[in-house]
């Protein structure tokens, strides 16, 4: 449980999907300018993140892993195992984009309300590289399971904080007094600059 | 070369530059751009793949259904990527294992998919091609600028060449700690894009 936990606190805030390894930028600088978008978005990328980063688990350990057909196939000499593991992009993104479709037609059936409400940010999700991200970062760090869904909840959970802080503060920006070529994207950039200065401080959290 | 292609080869380097005005691709021009030599192999790597998807999809843009045409432009995206991580793996796996997870990203690099669906799906395929260098070019330029300040301030090297010889090594420069750390370039990209736009006022948002 402990374990669980401190992947969870590591992930929202040393690891923080937007301002440590800076995914998801795209969205993040173009979507932040309301709190309550911000806030939407923000739910819709924790949700496919819980999901996507179990699923692609699940789809790597079995099926592209070097090793993982074997048994399988009955293979036995290691020069013939199947290594598929440079399918995985095309997998994982296809996968991605599944899952964004079936969320998409769920909440469209069920909570219409809901659906109303993300519009278009839900299958803007499909391009948003924080999820793609994940995904890589899941494979790399050679998650279990278990592990997959917590770090899968804790980055969305991470992106979103950042999302809306950022949101927050650009709706207070409107007032200031901004030199001209800096408004819009160039203040922005440089307060996500700033931000992420800030988060560099949990760096020293030793978990 | 008629003046048409060459406003779509060169526009997107100043004008109308995906990175500074398009907001799109900003996720690694923030994490690659720690030496000259990474930023210019992302750039190659960009180039490339935006050129030939958007190539692509030309060519087979009155077949492909609206309805799925995301995952067509997906699956063409994703091989391209496969292809260039493969390429990379073999020849340089040094600059690979650097690179890491940045090389997949490409595929949810939104210069790529906001290429192929603003101009692909409506173009020739030689001008398509073009326009996919062009953005190339572009976002090549904000992050050899990017990469140019960082490693010459940070590191006083440029291409891994010294320039300014560090204390370190009995130099008289001090390196930068802070153009040292990915968040720095935020700052870099922000002053990048007020310059540009002191330059350019068109490019000036109003609020």
């Amino acid at each position: 449980m402990e374990h669980y936990l401190s992947i969870f606190v590591k992930t929202i805030f040393i690891e923080n999907m937007a301002l440590s390894f800076f995914l998801g930028m795209c969205t993040f600088l173009a979507v932040s300018k309301k709190v309550s978008t911000a806030i939407g978005l923000g739910v819709a990328v924790v949700v496919v993140l819980g999901l996507a980063v179990p699923a692609n688990q699940i789809i790597y350990q079995a099926i592209l892993a070097p090793g993982a057909l074997d048994s399988i196939m009955g293979i036995t000499d290691p020069k013939e195992s199947i290594d598929l593991s440079f399918l995985s992009f095309i997998t994982f993104i296809g996968v991605i984009a599944a899952l964004v479709q079936i969320l998409e037609m769920i909440l469209d059936k069920y909570f219409p309300a809901l659906y109303q409400a993300l519009g278009i940010f839900l299958p803007l999700i499909t391009v948003n590289c924080a999820i793609f991200g994940a995904v890589s970062f899941m494979v790399a760090k050679n998650l279990t399971f278990g592990e997959s869904v917590v770090y899968g909840i804790g980055s969305g959970v991470g992106w979103m904080l950042a999302i809306v802080l950022m949101a927050g503060l650009r709706e207070k920006m409107k007032y200031s007094d901004v030199p001209a070529g800096l408004k819009g994207l160039g203040i922005t950039f440089i307060t996500a600059g700033l931000m992420a200065f800030g988060f560099l401080s949990f760096g020293g959290i030793s978990l | 070369m008629s003046s048409d292609n060459k406003k779509v080869l060169f526009g997107p380097v100043i004008d109308n530059n995906p990175i500074a005005l398009q907001v799109l691709g900003v996720c690694s021009a923030l994490a690659v751009t720690s030496s000259m030599a990474n930023a210019l192999v992302m750039t190659i790597a960009v180039m490339f793949v935006t050129a030939f998807s958007n190539l692509f999809i030309s060519l087979i843009r009155n077949q492909i259904p609206s309805s799925v045409r995301i995952i067509v432009q997906m699956a063409i995206i994703a091989s391209l990527v496969i292809v260039v991580d493969q390429v990379l793996k073999a020849f340089s796996y040094q600059l690979s294992k650097e690179l890491s997870v940045f090389i997949g990203l490409i595929i949810t690099n939104c210069i790529v998919m906001g290429r192929a669906e603003a101009f692909a799906m409506k173009e020739k395929p030689g001008i398509s091609f073009l326009d996919g260098i062009g953005n190339g070019l572009g976002y090549g330029f904000v992050l050899m600028v990017v990469a140019f300040f960082r490693e010459l301030f940070g590191f006083g090297e440029i291409f891994g060449i010294e320039v300014f010889k560090l204390v370190q090594n009995d130099g008289w420069y001090q390196g930068n700690g802070l153009l040292v750390l990915p968040f720095s370039s935020f700052f870099i990209i922000g002053f990048t894009i007020w310059a540009i736009r002191q330059w350019k006022p068109e490019q000036v948002e109003e609020d």
